[in-house]
């Protein structure tokens, strides 16, 4: 059989796909229902922690951070209770990481605070001394990207029936609601701030980067 | 059956992509170096604003030493070695020579594209598939461009029977295609919203799905960018430069075939004590174990083709780079295994014994292999003799100090990170924050920059020396039968 398949390179690659193939529909296919389903409490993200987490994606956070709390009694120690799938039920995509140069983020929420996160982006070693994470000072600068985060929480919505805008979950509603309901989530960490720049831009209507991305941090629980 | 003797092939194509692995070796390796070194000395993060911190600069490095260096690699030998082994050369088709140009052209275009956009932050963050779809779309044509070549030179073959090397070279095609389109599956938000930026996405699988489709991809992408295709190398560069034949036809059948089918289910290794199903986890442990048999399947049917002709490694220092990529191929299979078994991987998983282990696989395997396959072509390709021998022994050790540096101090600083995250004092308290973890690591990220220096050192030898021999060496009429003439 396979002296013929040799000489006959069409069955020879329907023969190689098929076999490379069969791994993923056994491994991958069956799952996908189940642990698609979202924990009790899972909530999607709102438009602003969207925009923060597009921000954490967009500088690779994940490339030295994960968020997956394995089950062991060293890292429930560390960084709280294990990691259950249906906990990230609304993320698209996963941010596990695979390295964990710095700490876990899974639950950064429960014991890190605004003011933590504002001093730890603008310079990492005035809060962990010995840290080796770079500094993250134009996030002060640039504003948040509401439209994009909208456009996705809206495309989730439309697309994989987010249930947004429902009993008990975010309301997303139009764009001009949206942003409004941004601005006013971004008051209260704005509030927590010491930055003057930040304070008066938010004064000025603008929502900084950095407040995007602390409303997603802090959100982490 | 005509001679190979009487066919001329035509190198036009493999000499484009023979360029673009040595341009973009030097690119991905140079940022490599440059990150590992921001890992102990953070104030180079500050250099270039938002554009060169480390998260930035990370998934440039894998890119472009997997898309780039790598894939060109791929690419020059299989326009070199499809020719041959089919017995039929570029020249004879107007049509596939235009195919593989554009190839060559579309790809260096999606390159461009795929370095402006890491940089500016543009990324889905999965990583080894970071790009945006539109970048997507264009990975895509170049990839159907390249299948076109491939089983257009195979439509228009003298030689009956596909040998070895071009089995591996279709199921490089077949599987890439695959794990590529389903893990970059994402829906463009621009046309449901209407709003936000035009290039932006969102997965079309969520949570731990996301996780299983990734990792089945990402895993993958390991088997079908730097194991199949540089079998398919070795396969074909290892004998015609020993004139040793294959050791084993059977062996060669079975290891094939069994890596392909085993391959594929490895990649829940990744996800070990995660949020995916147990049974997919245990399969993805298991599976990996038993890799070690195809794996090392390829490399022993490479050792044992040397029998009785060791004394080629005093002689010539390309069999010293294929000897050498066939031994880290099972170093790095034997390990890959041994990190994917339940307990080790407790200790091992999210530490840099991962990036020491992934690294004496690319720096000892592939690297060796894409610089040795490409010192044996630049004789024949531009009928000139290899530069300097010299040259190319002093490349290989500067180079195998570098891997030995790289990975026995990831080795160390992983297995260090392990044990001091789960450490716990005499009362049951976690003995170091984190932060100790990371500041005993100053010592062995700087040894790991190092030994990066060296093997950068090495690739930019291995350039000089294919420069001056396309330019300056000295000419030869016939081509070389087995060994590669050097001066």
């Amino acid at each position: 059989m396979f002296h013929w398949l040799e000489k006959n390179p069409f069955f020879f690659a329907v023969g190689v796909f098929v076999v490379i193939a069969y791994a993923g529909i056994v491994t991958v296919l069956p799952d996908f229902m189940e642990s698609a389903r979202p924990l009790v409490g899972t909530k999607p993200y709102t438009t602003l922690q969207l925009a923060g987490r597009q921000i954490y994606i967009q500088e690779s956070c994940n490339a030295c951070h994960s968020q997956l709390i394995r089950p062991f009694k060293s890292e429930t120690d560390r960084y709280g209770k294990y990691s259950l799938s249906g906990e990230y039920a609304y993320d698209r995509p996963f941010l596990w990481g695979s390295e964990r140069t710095g700490p876990d983020l899974h639950r950064v929420g429960n014991y890190r605070t605004t003011d933590w996160h504002e001093n730890h982006m603008l310079d990492p070693e005035s809060v962990v001394p010995g840290s080796i994470m770079p500094k993250y000072g134009f996030m002060f600068k640039k504003n948040a990207d509401l439209e994009t985060a909208y456009a996705e929480a809206y495309t989730v919505k439309k697309v994989f029936d987010v249930p947004y805008d429902q009993p008990n979950m975010p309301k997303l509603g139009t764009f001009a609601e949206a942003k409004a309901a941004a601005y006013k989530e971004a008051g209260a960490i704005v509030k927590d701030m010491k930055n003057q720049s930040v304070k008066d831009a938010y004064k000025n209507g603008q929502i900084k980067e950095i407040v995007a991305l602390i409303a997603y941090l802090n959100s982490l629980k | 059956m005509q001679s190979s003797n009487a066919i001329q092939y035509d190198y036009t194509v493999a000499k484009y992509f023979t360029i673009a692995t040595i341009v973009f070796g030097i690119v991905g390796m140079t940022v490599g170096v440059f990150i590992a070194f921001q890992l102990s000395f953070p104030g180079l993060n500050d250099l270039f604003g938002a554009y060169g911190t480390f998260g930035r600069l990370r998934p440039l490095h894998t890119d472009s030493v997997i898309f780039g260096f790598t894939l060109s690699g791929i690419w020059a030998t299989w326009y070199y070695v499809g020719q041959r082994v089919l017995k039929v050369s570029m020249a004879e088709s107007k049509f596939l020579m235009f195919v593989g140009k554009l190839h060559f052209w579309l790809y260096l275009i999606g390159v461009a594209a795929v370095v402006v956009s890491l940089i500016m932050g543009i990324t889905t963050s999965k990583e080894y598939a970071e790009f945006e779809w539109p970048i997507d779309i264009a990975i895509v044509i170049v990839w159907v461009l390249w299948g076109l070549g491939i089983f257009g030179l195979i439509g228009i073959r003298r030689e009956k029977v596909l040998y070895i090397s071009i089995w591996y070279y279709i199921a490089t095609f077949l599987g890439v295609a695959m794990l590529y389109l389903f893990n970059n599956m994402e829906v463009p938000t621009y046309f449901v919203a209407g709003m936000g930026k035009w290039y932006h996405s969102v997965s079309m699988y969520a949570g731990s799905n996301d996780a299983m489709v990734q990792w089945w991809y990402g895993h993958n992408a390991v088997a079908f960018v730097f194991t199949v295709p540089i079998i398919a190398m070795i396969y074909y560069f290892l004998p015609k430069e020993s004139g040793q034949p294959i050791f084993s036809y059977k062996l060669s059948l079975l290891s094939f075939w069994g890596l392909m089918f085993v391959y594929l289910w490895a990649g829940g290794h990744h996800l070990l004590y995660s949020t995916v199903p147990d049974w997919v986890q245990t399969m993805g442990s298991i599976f990996s174990i038993i890799l070690i048999l195809p794996s090392w399947g390829s490399a022993i049917n490479m050792l044992l083709t040397m029998k009785g002709e060791w004394g080629q490694l005093k002689e010539n220092p390309l069999i010293k780079f294929y000897v050498l990529a066939s031994t880290f191929y099972m170093l790095s299979t034997l390990e890959g295994p041994i990190q994917a078994i339940k307990s080790v991987n407790a200790l091992a998983h999210f530490t840099n014994w991962i990036p020491g282990h992934v690294h004496d696989g690319t720096l000892g395997w592939v690297g060796f292999m894409i610089i040795g396959a490409l010192f044996h072509m630049a004789p024949r390709m531009y009928k000139k003799e290899i530069f300097s021998k010299k040259i190319v022994e002093a490349q290989f050790w500067v180079q195998t100090t570098g891997i030995v540096m790289y990975f026995s101090s990831m080795w160390i600083a992983g297995i260090t990170q392990g044990m001091m995250w789960r450490a716990t004092d005499q009362y049951g308290n976690l003995a170091y924050s984190f932060i100790d973890a990371v500041e005993v690591l100053h010592p062995y990220y700087t040894l790991r920059g190092v030994g990066g220096v060296f093997y950068l050192v090495g690739v930019f030898m291995w350039a000089y020396n294919m420069y001056k021999t396309a330019t300056s060496s000295k000419a030869i009429e016939k081509e070389p039968q087995y060994a590669s003439p050097m001066a």
